[in-house]
């Protein structure tokens, strides 16, 4: 019961580490940015889910009311979505300029041009 | 009245100078407005550092909220040191860029050198600042995502590889940081760093606080290069344009040590510290590890920024070494450190970058013969590294110092004996200077005589004499370590 009762916890972990290991196994540059968005992602949730309390309402003071969900993880993580949203295209506008200036986006390739290049100079 | 707002201003002026210098576009304006935002947090962090010495910490409330509920940003002892050295770099490397940035990027795009400077700056001032955790959060990935732009814009196609694996490496270690913030915040119900301290030993679940303390330990370790998660420090110095490598080199990791000490002597507590993890173990063996591996690796490098790039990790690792003594001495060598290399490396730095403008390289070759031809900048370099050394006389000597006093307080004569011994490692990397600019003879690669423009030169001799200034002269930096370090001892800030 108490396994399946934390289900969002579970859900933020896996996320997690399946984005870690995106990011670390992937050699394509693009990939890896994916991985890092998941990984990013299951912060959100890390966040936000706690924040939910069973029975509570919105937090306006009301008439009836006495259990309030708390709305400052929702605030939090639209600024943590913001940076995520900033991080994820700068990334991928340096991928672009990677592969205007590699012709590749895999990472191997590009360490062995660097490495030939290298050795020529 | 508009004293009072300092605190803010100190960091609003330079976010704002950010879109202005975008929209002026033209690079000599832009270059103004950038220098003149930095001078002025400069102006006002001196100010605030007086305030502070003379009256205690200051608290200022955002938007007039009171914490916990609304961000505080807090002055005590350490963050004005830490905000005197940020702003400092950030208008001398300002000035600086006039001449080095104008030769390295095309010049439609200088403008957006000087905006990214100063959202680094901005950033990395509010990091210092803030006294809300999540508030530091945001503060630190406008300061990393700025230097990723700021890396990428060197002239090296490496540079953009160099930044993208900064780019993947800054972001797991800042979504490391906020996913410990986020535990704390689920232990305590609060984000304010000094309210965090209060309300921690009575947190329901200590291994929540565990798990936040290893998180925030590994994330800000990814952000200030602590060996072994340094790997992306030595290509991004080394292929960035030479302004945002001096830059960076003095500013960004320090930044990120501070945010190391106030989570772990201003948040966690030392006695929290070392009875969760056996923290002041793992830190002691990572910098003694750190230190004679990068220093050893320096020695081999042929590139002179790559070769002060793991100088870098090497000089980190004493600074972690500082905190892992926990002692009052041990603080004290660590904050000074911080500061004294923060202005060694910058001294460093701006001096190679005219070495590399004069030669279209920084390569050891480049510095053949360096003595004639370029007499200022490598007398420059020869001082600025007796700093690095630690030779008396020079900054890094009083920091080396208190490392010492803090181990032989602790007893380990061993670990004297270690200090010395690599310094004398740092002796025989900046030897390798020497040796080529002043004993070989001028090599193909050599630039004509002719010194570093003026505007380069200066800034970077106002740092080499602050190398020699604070090595004389260390009542203003040891004392303000000296009470930070009491300040971190003495609990919550």
């Amino acid at each position: 019961m108490s396994v399946l009762g934390h289900y969002s916890y579970w859900i933020t972990v896996i996320l997690m580490v399946a984005g870690l290991y995106i990011v670390i196994a992937r050699g394509n540059l693009i990939k890896k940015l994916i991985g890092l968005s998941i990984f990013q992602t299951s912060v959100y949730l890390l966040y936000i889910a706690p924040g939910k309390l069973i029975g509570g309402t919105a937090p306006i003071v009301a008439d009836g009311f006495k259990v309030y969900s708390n709305p400052l993880p929702h605030v939090l993580i639209l600024t943590a979505i913001v940076v995520g949203v900033a991080t994820l295209a700068l990334g991928l506008a340096i991928v672009v300029r990677i592969r205007e200036a590699y012709g590749s986006i895999e990472e191997d390739e590009i360490l062995a041009a660097d490495r030939d290049s290298g050795a020529g100079a | 009245m508009t004293l009072a707002h300092l605190p803010a201003l100190v960091v609003v002026v330079p976010l704002l100078a950010a879109p202005l210098a975008v929209l002026l576009r033209r690079s000599s304006a832009a270059w103004a407005i950038a220098s003149a935002a930095c001078a002025f947090s400069f102006a006002a962090a001196l100010l605030l550092a007086a305030e502070v010495a003379a009256q205690g910490p200051i608290s200022y409330h955002l938007g007039s909220w009171p914490p916990p509920w609304g961000i505080e940003y807090r002055v005590d002892a350490l963050s004005a040191f830490v905000l005197v050295l940020v702003s400092g770099i950030g208008t001398l490397t300002a000035l600086y860029a006039w001449r080095s940035i104008a030769a390295e990027l095309p010049r439609d795009q200088l403008y957006l050198y000087y905006a990214m400077h100063c959202l680094c700056v901005a950033g990395l001032l509010g990091m210092t600042i803030t006294g809300d955790a999540f508030n530091l959060f945001v503060f630190m990935e406008i300061a990393s995502l700025s230097s990723y732009v700021l890396i990428a814009l060197g002239r090296d196609r490496r540079a953009l590889l160099a930044a993208y694996q900064y780019l993947i490496l800054g972001t797991i270690g800042a979504t490391f940081y906020v996913i410990g913030v986020g535990l704390l915040y689920l232990a305590t119900g609060t984000l304010n760093i000094a309210d965090l301290a209060e309300r921690l030993p009575q947190a329901a679940s200590p291994r929540a606080v565990l798990a936040a303390l290893a998180f925030i330990t590994v994330g800000v370790s990814l952000k200030l290069a602590l060996f072994p998660l340094h790997f992306w420090l030595p290509n991004a110095y080394a292929y960035a344009p030479s302004a945002v490598t001096a830059f960076l080199a003095a500013t960004a990791t320090k930044v990120s040590v501070y945010v190391l000490l106030r989570f772990y002597f201003g948040i966690f507590g030392l006695q929290l510290v070392t009875e969760l993890l056996p923290m002041r173990e793992i830190l002691l063996a990572l910098s003694l590890v750190a230190i004679l591996t990068a220093s050893l690796v320096a020695l081999w490098q042929a590139d002179l920024k790559r070769l002060f790039a793991y100088s870098s990790v090497a000089q980190i690792g004493y600074i972690t070494l500082g905190i892992s003594m926990a002692s009052h001495d041990g603080l004290t060598a660590a904050v000074v450190h911080l500061f004294n290399h923060g202005i060694t490396k910058g001294a460093l730095f701006l001096l190679i970058g005219g070495i590399a403008l004069r030669a279209r390289g920084a390569s050891l070759e480049c510095a053949r013969g360096l003595g004639r031809s370029m007499p200022l900048t490598s007398l420059g370099v020869v001082i600025a590294g007796l700093s690095l050394i630690g030779v008396p006389g020079t900054a890094g000597f009083v920091s080396k110092w208190y490392l010492v006093l803090g181990a032989i307080e602790a007893g380990s004569w061993w670990l004297v004996a270690f200090v010395v011994a690599t310094s004398l490692i740092a002796a025989a990397y900046v030897w390798r200077f020497v040796e080529a600019a002043y004993l070989s003879a001028p090599g193909a690669r050599t630039p004509e005589p002719g010194e570093t423009p003026a505007t380069m030169l200066v800034p970077a001799w106002i740092l080499v004499a602050a190398c020699v200034g604070f090595g004389l002269q260390t009542s203003w930096s040891v004392g303000t370590a000296q009470r930070a370090a009491a300040l971190l001892l003495g609990g919550a800030p």
